[in-house]
This record gives structure tokens, sequence and C-alpha cells, in this order.
């Protein structure tokens, strides 16, 4: 008996609420998936089924490969287990094909590899003092093992995300524990799975280069040029490049480098998704659409100049703005930059060791989220979980957390638009947000309160808004005429809430390193 | 962290689980021509709404009573009739006479699932929670712990109607142990009228309050309170059956389709003293049908008289919750004409009870499950009853620490070993012979599990491992028989004043 409880973990409450969420993620597995999951099956049957030389080129299927090559080679090796499964699913003409054993093994795979980012999250689980339920690190292994936004992103919608953000929060660690090659390489790793994490890319590199590179700082905490040291910088090019080279080395031999590039960076697909992510675009988007409506109305405008295909109609093509001007890359670039510069300059005159790093990688990540260009909706995730470690530690910090998590999962709903799923992603939606906010304010009860009056309205307001775009929108005339107007309304709320998040969060770290400054003098 | 917040997660995570799992297959999915439950469940609707009330419980060219008649007591007729209202403003083809046989569909196996639901949320979970929070001497993380559990057990998810029957039974249950005798009365009564195996549970209340009466005194308060119980009873049974006590034969055939007596001692393959015992020797087969039910009766009563009289002479509130559970585990082993699903008339009592004993209850509920794997198999539910039946194990023993409760005194065998020492004095190691059954017990059941799902009975034997399943676990629920047996026996006053002082 005594070897069942230590092996059950008598009082292991990480091990509990790690099988806990693995089972539930079972239990999601008959529900509806997206065109993701064709997706990973037409890249397993073309890792599988034809040579290197024809990964990036292989073009039967509409989705096409357009991760970097060692997600190409996470493919593969999947497709070795799962030719055990269904050996058809391996191959590459059978389109939209999905047996039971397909789903299966898909499903599981996404739930294993969770198990990296169970590990990667797994910090010293030690025995417990007072009341558990309060611990910091116990609201933050919930937070972040039960968020929302991945569950439903991961294991209905169907994406790789897990693994990728254990990977992602390890190289944090890393950097945390002043380990800072091993941080250095596995977010190069990282960067050669999925190369939206460029958008933090900045953040990692002006603090290495800041933090490690010049080994000392001045007593007042300015940059020491003299300690600048060679080897280090030299150590951390070799990584990156020894990364890069055995990624994309066999492309390079084989000449196919702009053609992979081609493939990771599709710029002719246009500003917005077809769900426009709630980012600043959308407030423009809503805007030019407003102003050309009353310019119609007022007679401002010629009706014949504005063109037919409208943003709203959610089709993925470039097109113009009819009276704000026109948006292009390189425009959304140029933004993206200027975000981004405060909170390099702040990480690089100001360095506050890791935890300013942090802030700065979510600062950074949300910049793009809120300039890039052709956003997805999902990709406030990777603002949201590099935040969900800041929202234990500080009280202000946990109000933006609360206020960005809860509308960046609402922003996800469109994404589950099938009626079986409603009641589940509005009870998870439910359970995380009401878990997180209790608990949160339980941590930081002894300060003031976490929201003010706008924003409680504010995020009071998604209800109505949900019954209002689900419940009672289908029902009425307007369904046919309007279709967009849920999805428009959604993104346009949510984009206000995630803006005054982004701000408030830069107001913060502003702050703070002008104190710093003035603490130091 | 407030209680009510993580009460409402708890009941979130509850509402998640059930959703989730009501995603799967439905019992007899694209199975015609029968169908299963489901497809009984929406005939019902179907007789309910198209024909007058006199026609429900008869045999006509409208109402073929072979397709799923109608064998359950008016209230569930009502319910059926309601959701039938909401589905014809939904869908009408969904209940139309005759044509809708069969009607199999996406929204409509939604409707269905959302109607369980609702009722679940309406009726059931309520009832839990506030049980739970009623709970006395346990502190209020224990409670909202133990809210997970039961709303974790596995059977009661699985199995896809709703439980509206347990659900105002628990309501009874409730209203009793808070002494509100008259609500839970009648709780328990608009319970038996939904669904006649309610009947299980029938006795323990009569006792219970019937003891209570008694200790009130006979010439005052007691009596009073006797009135009151009958007139309550009386009432809402006749408020349920009015349309059919008009005519005597309207009465006569609704109790002939609720207690099919003709049916035999047993259909298919249940944990049952009867079906165990016809694998050795073919009692069905053998006895005429009279001796069957004479037989089935009175060992029925006999196993079940001890604890009833114990609790009409001691009436308390764990003596009631104990009886529950004995009482109905002597039903569901040696009545006639049980069904699988009726464990979960014996695993509702032993939820009520999962705070005073974990490491049984928890070993009892994981039984009961496996139990119904056959059943689960035919519905293709094997998966979810996996995976719901170790989160619920886990909860358990991340919540109470089963096996560290493993002590004579936590087992309440305290009093059993202190009786047996008298003339065995080397009885010392119950606990450990109890550990080791359980280990035995799991290892069964895992090891069938496996066996069930991987591998092909032979050919000569093709329900061989329905039948070892029943097998076993018919010998794990008669232990529990007399585990609980000992436990309402040895139960005195002075073992709980021990208790409290230690």
């Amino acid at each position: 008996m005594a070897a069942l409880t230590i092996a059950t973990g008598t009082g292991n409450w990480f091990s509990a609420l790690a099988l806990g969420v693995t089972l539930l993620k079972c239990l999601l597995i008959p529900t509806y998936h997206s065109t993701d999951f064709e997706v990973h099956r037409n890249w397993l049957a073309i890792t599988h089924s034809l040579p290197i030389s024809q990964w990036y080129y292989e073009a039967t299927s509409e989705w096409t490969l357009d991760y970097p090559p060692f997600f190409a080679w996470f493919e593969y090796i999947l497709s070795h287990v799962a030719k055990y499964f269904d050996q058809e699913m391996l191959n590459v003409h059978n389109l939209n094909y999905s047996s039971s054993r397909t789903l299966l093994f898909q499903r599981f795979s996404v739930i294993f590899m969770d198990v990296l980012f169970v590990c990667c999250k797994c910090i010293d689980g030690k025995k417990v003092g007072k009341e558990l339920t309060e611990k910091p690190k116990f609201i933050l292994s919930v937070l972040l093992l039960w968020n929302f936004g991945l569950l439903i992103v991961d294991h209905i919608h169907f994406q790789y995300n897990g693994f990728l953000f254990g990977l992602m929060l390890l190289s944090i660690a890393r950097l945390f524990q002043k380990r800072h090659m091993e941080g250095a390489f596995l977010f190069a790793v990282l960067l050669h799975f999925k190369h939206i994490y460029l958008y933090v890319a900045p953040a990692y590199g002006v603090y290495l280069l800041r933090s490690y590179c010049f080994t000392a700082n001045k007593p007042d905490g300015s940059i020491r040029w003299k300690s600048f040291s060679f080897v280090r910088v030299i150590s951390l090019g070799l990584v990156v490049f020894l990364v890069s080279a055995l990624s994309l080395g066999p492309f390079l031999a084989l000449n196919q480098l702009p053609q992979v590039f081609s493939r990771l960076f599709p710029f002719k697909r246009g500003l917005c998704h077809a769900y426009w992510a709630p980012n600043f675009w959308a407030l423009y988007n809503a805007l030019d659409k407003v102003l050309s409506v009353i310019g119609l109305k007022l007679k401002f405008l010629d009706p014949n100049n504005i063109p037919k295909a409208s943003m709203t109609s959610g089709l993925v093509q470039q097109f113009q703005h009819t009276v704000l001007p026109s948006v292009t890359p390189l425009a959304t670039l140029i933004c993206t930059l200027i975000a981004i510069l405060p909170s390099i300059f702040c990480l690089w005159f100001k360095p506050q060791g890791p935890r300013g790093f942090l802030r700065c990688l979510t600062l950074c990540a949300l910049s793009s989220f809120m300039f890039g260009w052709h956003v997805h909706e999902k990709a406030i995730l990777l603002a949201i979980l590099p935040m969900s470690l800041l929202s234990v530690g500080k009280a202000g910090d946990a109000s933006i957390f609360l206020i960005l998590t809860t509308t960046g999962h609402y922003s996800l709903f469109p994404l589950l638009f099938t009626a079986p799923e409603l009641p589940i992603k509005i009870l998870l939606m439910l359970l995380f947000t009401i878990y997180s906010i209790s608990s949160l304010k339980t941590l930081f009860r002894k300060e003031k309160p976490l929201f003010n009056w706008m924003e409680t309205f504010y995020l009071l307001g998604l209800g109505p808004l949900e019954v209002c775009c689900e419940f009672v929108f289908p029902f009425t005339s307007w369904k046919v005429k309007y279709p967009f107007i849920p999805l428009l309304l959604t993104s346009v709320y949510c984009a206000v809430g995630i803006t005054y998040a982004w701000f408030k969060l830069y107001v913060s770290v502003l702050i703070d390193s002008a104190i710093g400054k003035t603490k130091k003098q | 962290m407030e209680k009510w917040y993580l009460m409402t997660v708890v009941v979130l995570i509850g509402l998640t689980v059930r959703w989730t799992v009501s995603l799967n297959s439905y019992s007899g999915a694209g199975k015609p021509p029968m169908f299963g439950d489901y497809e009984a469940q929406r005939h019902w609707q179907e007789i309910t709404f198209n024909l007058p009330v006199k026609q429900w419980y008869f045999n006509s060219s409208d109402n073929n009573l072979q397709y799923w008649g109608l064998d359950y007591p008016p209230l569930t007729a009502y319910h059926s009739l309601l959701c039938a209202y909401v589905a014809k403003f939904i869908n009408p083809d969904w209940i139309a006479l005759h044509t809708s046989r069969g009607y199999e569909s996406q929204a409509h196996k939604l409707f269905m699932r959302t109607t369980v639901l609702i009722a679940d949320l309406l009726i059931y979970i309520p009832a839990v929670v506030l049980y739970c929070c009623c709970l006395k001497e346990i502190s209020t993380k224990k409670k909202i712990a133990n809210a997970l559990c039961i709303l974790l057990y596995p059977g009661l998810i699985l199995i896809d109607y709703g439980h509206f029957h347990l659900g105002f039974a628990l309501w009874g249950v409730l209203g009793i142990s808070c002494d509100c005798d008259l609500l839970g009365s009648l709780a328990f009564c608009l319970a038996i009228n939904y669904k006649q195996m309610e009947l299980y549970h029938a006795l323990p209340f009569f006792c219970f309050l019937l003891g209570k009466c008694f200790k009130k005194g006979l010439k005052g308060k007691g009596f009073v309170l006797l009135v009151k119980l009958a007139c309550i009873v009386v009432a809402s049974f006749v408020l349920c059956w009015l349309p059919f006590f008009t005519e005597r034969e309207q009465t006569l055939q609704v109790l002939r389709r609720l207690f099919p007596v003709d049916r035999g001692l047993f259909e298919d393959k249940v944990a049952n003293i009867w079906c165990s015992f016809n694998v050795f020797l073919k009692i069905k087969d053998i006895l005429p049908r009279h001796i069957q039910l004479i037989m089935s009766f009175c060992s029925t009563f006999l196993s079940l008289l001890p604890a009833c009289i114990k609790l009409i002479l001691q009436p308390s509130s764990k003596g009631f919750k104990f009886t529950l559970v004995s009482c109905a585990l002597s039903f569901f082993l040696f009545s006639f004409q049980v069904h699988e699903k009726s464990i979960l008339l014996v695993s509702l009592p032993v939820c009520l009870v999962l705070s005073e004993i974990p490491f049984m209850s928890t070993w009892f509920l994981l039984v009961s499950t496996f139990s119904m794997l056959p059943l689960l198999l035919k519905d293709e539910l094997l998966m979810p009853s996996v995976v719901t039946t170790m989160a619920f194990f886990i909860a358990c023993v991340t919540s109470f620490s089963i096996f560290e409760k493993t002590s004579e005194e936590e087992l309440q065998l305290k009093s059993f070993s202190i009786s047996v020492r008298k003339y065995l004095p080397c009885f010392t190691f119950l606990s450990r012979i109890i550990q080791y059954l359980f280990l035995i017990s799991v290892i069964t059941m895992v090891l069938l599990t496996l066996m069930t799902v991987t591998l092909d009975p032979p050919q000569k034997l093709p329900d061989l491992f329905s039948v070892l399943v029943c097998f076993v676990s018919c010998l794990n629920f008669l232990f529990f028989l007399v585990y609980f047996n000992i436990i309402i026996m040895w139960d005195s006053k002075s073992g709980r004043n021990q208790k409290k002082i230690s």
C-alpha cells in the first residue's frame, strides 16, 4: 500500500492537474476539427512519400508545406508511426482522407507532444506548506496547463502549438537560470519549427546581446562597453548558425532557398485573414468601412469607385481601402518596428534582468500581433502564454493579463462555429475565466482591486455580445443580408480590449524603467 | 479561495465532461430495426404528443407496445410530452406519428443531448452541490472535492439518458437529512413516479421516517408527522396518476407495464446472483415462473430485513444512508428483471457516503462502472469510459488520499473487529485482507477489460467475457453487501462517541 501511495503521488497536485487535462483532451477527440487537420495529414503524406527535394514544391493539395524544415522533419518522424495506424493517410492523393484511425492517430500525437509541454512546465512541485490553491506555482500551473486557448486551438481546431510553447517556456526558463547558451539554442530550434516566433526574436536578440555579451554593468546600470565579450558573441552566433545550417542546409544544397522562403512568407495574402484578427488593422478596417458608409450616405463618394470585393466578405486577397490610405506589407513592417522600438530601448538601456526580458518579449509578441501583416487570431496565444508567467508576480501585471486573456480567448470563438462545440467552448471559457480571475484576485487581495469599473464593464460586456452573436443574430433577418456582422462585432470589440491591454503594458514597462532609472541615481 | 468560485469551477468541469462524452455515439445508433434506448426516448415523445392520454399504455394500431412501449410511470410520460412540445417547435418531423421511427440526424442528437444536459443542470447538479455543502464535520476544501468526485462518477455520465429520478431521490435524501421530512418525502414520491426502480430505495425511506415517528412518540408529535407524511405521499401519487385513476382497467394496465412479472428472472447478462447461478445451474429453465418469483422475493427481503429493522429502532442520518446502500444492493442482487443500469441506484447512495468511507466507496464505484462494461462496449463508449474512470480515480485519490485511510477505524469496522476479537484474539489483520482484496479486484477488472477489448471469445462460448464480467462483479457486490451490513449492524452510539473523542 505504501508503494501505491508513492506511485499515485498523494498530494502531488501537479501530476493530478497534468493528468486531468490530458484526460480532458482525450475526451475532446471526437469534436470538430478544421482544415488544419487535413493540412497536417497532407504534410505527413508529403514527408513520407516524397524525397526532400520535392517537399517544398509539392502542390497536389492546396495546403502546401509552409513551416520551416524542422517541422517537416517532425512530420516525417510522425509519419513512421502513422503507418502502423492507417497506411492510407500517407498517400498524397488521398485528399481529405479522415478515417477514424487517422483521427485517433493525429489527436493522440497532439496529446502526446503536449507531454513535452507538461515536462517543460515541471518546475519544482515541492511539498506544500499552507493553503495549496493560493500558491503562485499552483495558479501558474493551472493557467498554463489548462489554458483555454491552447485547448481549443490544439485539441479541437487541431494544431501542434503545445510542444512549441513548451520549448519557448523552457528557453525562457533557461534564461532565468542564467543558462543563456541553452536558451539561445532552444530558441533557435524553435524558430526553425515555426517561424511565427520571429515576432519575439528581437527581444531575444537584444537581451542576449545586452545581458550576456556584455558581462558586467556600470554601477548605475548602464552599459560598460569594455566588458564586451567576443567569445560569447561568437559562441552565440555559432549556435544559431549551426542550427540554421542543420535546418536549411539541405535546401541550400538543392538551391531551393527562394522557394522555401516564398512558401514560408506568403505575402500575396491580404492584410487581414478571412476573419479579422482583433488587432489595430481590424479597427482601421472598421473605421474605413464606417467612413465609406457615411461617405456614401452623404454623397461624398462615388459608388462606382468602390471595389467590388469587400473586405468583409471574407475573401483572402489583396484589395484596397476605400477612404483611408491602403496598407502595404512594408507599411505594416515599419509600424511593427516602430511599435517594438521603445521596449527594445528599455531592454537595452535599462535591463532589469530576466523579468525585464520577459516583459519585452510579451510586448514584442503583442506589438507584432497589433501591426503585423496577415496575422492570425491564434497568434494572440504567443502573447498570452508568456504573460501568464508575469501575472503571478505583480498585481498590475495580473490585471493586464486578465484583460488580455479574456478578450484574446473570446476572440478565438469564431474558430469553433459548429453547434456541438458551442457548449464546450462556452463552458471551458467560463471555467478558465472564472478560475483565473478569482485565483488572481485572491492572490493579490491585499492590494487595490484588479479592475476599475470601466474594465469590469467591458469584460462583462462579452457575455451579451456572445448571446447576441450566437443566439440572437442567427434568427434575425440580417443573417442573410449581412452575414459578417457577428465576426465584425467580435473582432472590433476584442480589438479594443487588446489594444487597451497593449497600451497599459507599455505604459507600465516604461514607467518601471523610469523608476529604475531614478532609483539608481 | 472563495468557496463559491471553486464550486462553480467544479460544476463547470462536471458539465464539460458530460457534454464531451455525449458527443460520442448513443445507444442503438444506426442499428435498425429496433435501435436502442435513444430511439425509445424519441418514440415516447412521439406517442405522448400524438395520442390521447388514455392510449399511452395500451396496445393499439397507433401504439405498438412491442416497439418500445411505455414502461415507466406517468411522470416520465409527462416529461416526454414536455420535450415533445419543444421538439415540435424546432422540427415536427422528429415526432411525427409513424414516420419518425428510427429518425437519426445530427440536429436531433443535439436536441436530445441538450434536454438531458438541462435536466441534469436543473435537478441533479444542484442537489449534489447542496448535499456537499450540507455535510457536517468536514472542511470546505473536502466538501468541494466531494462534489467533484460525485460529479465525475463515470456511471452517471456514460449512461445516456437523463437521471431525473436519481436527482429527485437525491433531493429526497437531502430533505430528510436536513429535517425537512415533508419536502424530502414529496421529492422521493416524485422520484418513484418517475421510474419505478426507485422502489429499491423506498424501504429505507419508509423505515427511517417510521423510526423518526416512533422516536417522537406515537401519541403526540410522532403521530402528527406520520399523518402528514401519509397525506403527502397519497396526494403526490394521486396527482401524478390522476388521468389513470378514472378507470380500473387503465390503472391495471399501467401496473402491468411497470411490473412485467411474466418476463422472467433476468434478461441478458447482469451482475446478479441469479445470472451468476445460472452459469452453473440453469435455474431459469428448471424452475417454474412462480417459484422463481417467490425465491427472489424471499431472498431479497431476508437480506435487507436486519438493516431495515435496525433503522426503525435506531433512526439516524448515517444509518439511513448506509441502509439505502445495502437495501438497493440487496434488491439489485436478488430481485427479478434487474437491468445492468440498476446498479446506478446503488451507486448514488454510495456517492453520498463517499466522505465517510472514501476507500470502500471508490472501490465500489469502480466496480459498478466495470460491471456495465458489456453495455458500454455495445454503445461504443470504450474511450470515454476509460477516460472518465481514470479521471474519477485520480480525483478520489487526490481529494481523499484514500490509500492512507485503510485502517480499521477509517473503514468503520472497529466495533466489528473488537467483537470478533472476543472470540478470535488473533483477528488483527482485517485491513490487510481488505487491501489485498482491493488489489486483486482491480487487477482482475483491468485484465478482464483488456481481454474483452482485444481478444475474440471462443466459438463455443460467444458470451464468455460478458459472463465473466458479470460473475466477477457479482462476487465483488456480495462482498460489499456483507461489508455494508456489518457497518450498519455494528454501528452504535458508543462507536460514534469514540470517533468524536478521537
